[in-house]
């Protein structure tokens, strides 16, 4: 086990290089000069953009700026945005809150998922099922701004029952409706997939054995239904997991949450390459470990699955 | 220029903003009764660019805060004139030589004293090449300035502890009325010790200050609070300003409607069509110095500095249907175009001659395209406008085209670049070749700001190569006028000039859109399409 969790951790190490380049050289190839647009419409000197080059390495051939920023990162400094901050700085202070609100969002969607994906399979035909199949197709086909403009709407504005935007310091109660909002497509995801496993596994053997034993429903039920139809699910819930650490972008802005999706974007449309360099390497780590976490609770769900070596 | 930038959607210039129902900025009287002067106004922002330090913030998302927690020489009121904030006078006999006095026992909010130094310390820090502020170009007229290398400003001479005396390279008679502007602010002596510590946390001497070390949360907000040392024309009425950062304007939006947000200078575009319905005489909707224009430059065939090229731009001048765009695109929130500046300038004028160049006209456009055509065939050659797709200009750019495109029967179209820094780049080293879109927000309000950096020849943001040397003429004699009257009709007969060569094509001016909620009052934009945050009372 201790031998399978090194190995996973040192193939991270290939992984993040090449992600890390690949990522530098596409910032470094979107076309204009950043710096250029720092001045808006405004032409600036150029001995001015001249030593502003110099000062982030513009001036210097793409290999040597990757090979400065790579060196900066061992020596735990990450570069600094045009704004003067520090790009840890950064990453200390978006990630936090994307991450509270993406364990919301999964919380939300992995208990009602689940939950209503397992009544939805075990009536299979019925009108609940029928219903949660309706309502379900319903939140896959909404484009997720749709959504959130309409949460914000009528919880916002019309009732009143939730804080339009998210305030300072992102706290709980203010990220609850963009949780929700977050949460619903992959919700219907969700039941979808749990419905599909959970009537797979009802037709299977050792269900049959088991209500022919005389084992009660309440055991059979979450013992060994669920439990056997969750695999699919956990590995979708768990990718979904670092979709929503990075993709957040556009409820992060509706809601105005000062998460990693909106930073990343305005860092990307600035062209500031540390930035966003450093951003996806932390979540390159993140779909590492979720992965590796994921690869682990196979084996909790079902003991057939073992990491020998 | 000042460049307002949102995150989302719309990193480029935005000239978000723009005219309204005039008249229903300032609310009565009727609730001061029971305002609360304690009250905390909530206004929309964005997270600055740059570190606080007045020469070095290009953009209102600091530009506001900046404004708010410094006091300079002068503050521009409501109406854009200039009036003595810091300053007891500014005098000069020549326009060249001025001589600044600055009132007495004024201090920074951490107890350094305001005085001559502040102000030529501070201007010679921005200035400095090394220093790479970029607003340097502000002290461009100042004696000794370079841009090519390290040089002090030896035009600042400090006479006493309040006296100082400033000596320009040559007259420029609206040098007194730039000096409301941030990048001429005051900073205190220990801003210098570390600068980019100050930048994080800087002390001023304006109407607010930041209310503690951690007032800038960064992108969340800021806290500011009323400095009550702070005795100038801009005393805040109300207990405190707090500017909340948003990545959106939609965002911001939502905010004022579900009453989180006390005031709002910029709706977006999606709530163009509702929100004068949502807000009743709470909307603001009036114009703002912003300029917009698409520039064809003369080196591109058929649009040379000669006969040709004048009937053409005419040509394509009169086939844009400027009223209708405004109406149908901007939902009323543009202003069509009757000169190169803006009506909250002084000195703006819908009447120069060679304006109707501006109007639409179809019949007199096809007569003129005929004409040039005997001159030289235009042949099937495409009229491009270059833009960035990041600023949401692909709607009007084919407005625009498709109406040159329908009345002088050419191919027209527009010429998206992805990036505001792509077309930038384009624009800047020369390469582009086809007409392309540009915009102007004055930094202070003066015809000259929309002129001269624009047309003058060889002018820094002279992006068409324009140089007609009568246009020159003019505006050096209007610069080295004292009386502004005087100076301002030698700027009009310069712009009379600009309608008959058309170095860019006028399209309209922006408005500044905006509302504000129903617990405060006294809500009054400033010439600049900021609110002026002191005068705001809350209940």
């Amino acid at each position: 086990m201790a031998g399978y969790i090194l190995r996973r951790l040192l193939q991270a190490i290939p992984v993040l290089l090449g992600t890390t380049f690949l990522i530098y050289f596409m910032v470094f190839a979107m076309p204009g000069d950043p710096l250029l647009a720092l001045f808006g419409d405004k032409t600036p000197n150029p001995a001015l953009l001249e030593r502003l080059r110099q000062e982030y390495h513009l001036d210097q051939p793409f290999i040597v700026q990757y090979f400065l920023y790579l060196g900066g990162i061992f020596r735990g400094d990450f570069g600094t945005s045009f704004s003067g901050e520090a790009v840890s700085d950064i990453l200390a202070r978006t990630f936090p809150v994307t991450i509270r609100l993406a364990i919301m969002a999964l919380i939300i969607e992995f208990v009602g998922g689940v939950l209503i994906g397992l009544v939805s399979g075990l009536r299979k035909g019925k009108l609940f099922d029928a219903s949660a199949l309706v309502v379900s197709l319903i939140f896959i086909s909404l484009p997720i701004f749709v959504i959130a403009f309409v949460a914000q709407y009528i919880f916002g504005i019309q009732l009143g029952w939730a804080r339009t935007t998210v305030s300072t310091g992102a706290p709980i109660q203010d990220l609850i409706l963009p949780a929700f909002v977050l949460a619903s497509i992959s919700f219907a995801q969700l039941i979808r997939l749990t419905r599909a496993s959970v009537i797979e596994t009802q037709g299977l053997d050792f269900v049959r054995t088991a209500y022919g034993k005389g084992l009660s429903r309440r055991r059979i039920i979450p013992v060994h239904i669920l439990r056997n139809s969750l695999i699919p699910v956990v590995t979708y819930a768990a990718t979904d997991f670092g979709v929503l650490l990075v993709g957040a972008t556009v409820t992060e802005g509706i809601f105005n949450v000062p998460g990693v999706g909106r930073t990343l974007y305005q860092a990307i449309i600035r062209g500031e390459g540390p930035t966003v360099v450093s951003f996806v390497t932390v979540m390159v780590l993140i779909y590492l470990a979720v992965n590796l976490v994921v690869d682990l609770l196979y084996g909790l769900l079902d003991p057939r699955i073992r990491y020998v070596k | 220029m000042k460049i307002r930038r949102y995150g989302i959607g719309a990193v480029a210039l935005v000239a978000a903003s723009v005219l309204a129902l005039s008249g229903c900025a300032s609310s009565g009287s009727d609730s001061t009764s029971s305002a609360n002067t304690a009250a905390i106004i909530t206004a929309n922002g964005s997270e600055p660019q740059n570190p606080l330090i007045p020469t070095n913030t290009n953009e209102t998302g600091g530009g506001k805060i900046i404004d708010a927690i410094f006091a300079g020489l002068e503050y521009y009121d409501a109406s854009g004139a200039p009036q003595l904030d810091v300053a007891e006078s500014i005098e000069t006999d020549d326009s060249q030589t001025f001589t600044i006095k600055i009132k007495p026992d004024l201090t920074f909010t951490n107890g350094d004293p305001v005085d001559a130094n502040s102000f030529v310390d501070a201007w010679q820090y921005g200035a400095l090449l090394s220093n790479e502020q970029l607003n340097s170009y502000f002290f461009e007229d100042i004696e000794g300035f370079s841009y090519d290398e390290d040089s002090p400003l030896t035009g600042l001479k400090v006479v006493d502890d309040l006296t100082f005396t400033v000596t320009l390279k040559e007259a420029r008679s609206d040098f007194p009325l730039r000096l409301g502007y941030s990048a001429f602010y005051p900073l205190p002596k220990s801003a210098f010790a570390d600068m980019d510590a100050f930048g994080q946390n800087p002390v001023g001497n304006g109407p607010y200050k930041l209310a503690s070390d951690t007032a800038w949360a960064h992108n969340e907000k800021i806290d500011l609070v009323v400095n009550d040392q702070y005795d100038g024309g801009r005393k805040a009425q109300n207990g405190g300003l707090t500017i909340v950062f948003y990545a959106s304007e939609d965002a911001a939006y939502a905010d004022l409607l579900g009453g989180n947000l006390d005031v709002l200078d910029a709706v977006p575009s999606s709530a163009f069509s509702t929100y004068q319905n949502d807000l009743g005489d709470r909307a603001v909707n009036q114009p703002a110095a912003i300029f917009q224009s698409f520039t064809i430059p003369e080196r591109l065939a058929h649009f040379g500095n000669d006969e040709e090229g004048k009937l053409r731009r005419a040509a394509i001048s009169m086939a844009i249907n400027r009223p209708e765009i405004t109406d149908v695109i901007f939902q009323g929130t543009r202003t069509p175009a009757s000169d190169f500046t803006s009506p909250v300038i002084d000195g703006w004028s819908d009447s120069l001659e060679g304006a109707d160049v501006l109007a639409y006209n179809p019949d007199e456009a096809k007569k003129l395209w005929a004409q040039a055509d005997a001159i030289s065939p235009w042949g099937d050659s495409t009229f491009q406008i270059a833009y960035n797709s990041d600023g949401g200009h692909a709607e009007w750019v084919d407005a625009v085209s498709n109406s040159v495109k329908n009345v002088l029967g050419i191919n027209a179209s527009g010429a998206p670049y992805a990036t505001f820094a792509e077309a930038r780049t384009a624009i800047t080293d020369r390469s582009i070749q086809t007409a392309f879109r540009t915009g102007w927000q004055a930094d202070y309000p003066g015809l000259f700001n929309f002129l001269g950096p624009l047309y003058a020849t060889n002018a820094s943001s002279n992006d068409g190569d324009y140089s007609n040397p009568e246009f020159d003429a003019l505006l050096q004699e209007g610069s080295s006028t004292a009386d502004s009257a005087t100076a301002n009709e030698d700027f009009q007969k310069a712009q009379e000039i600009l309608l008959k060569d058309l170095p860019a094509i006028p399209l309209w001016y922006s408005n500044v859109t905006g509302g504000y909620g129903e617990t405060v009052s006294n809500v009054e934009f400033g010439w600049n399409s900021v609110p002026l945050y002191y005068e705001i009372t809350k209940s």
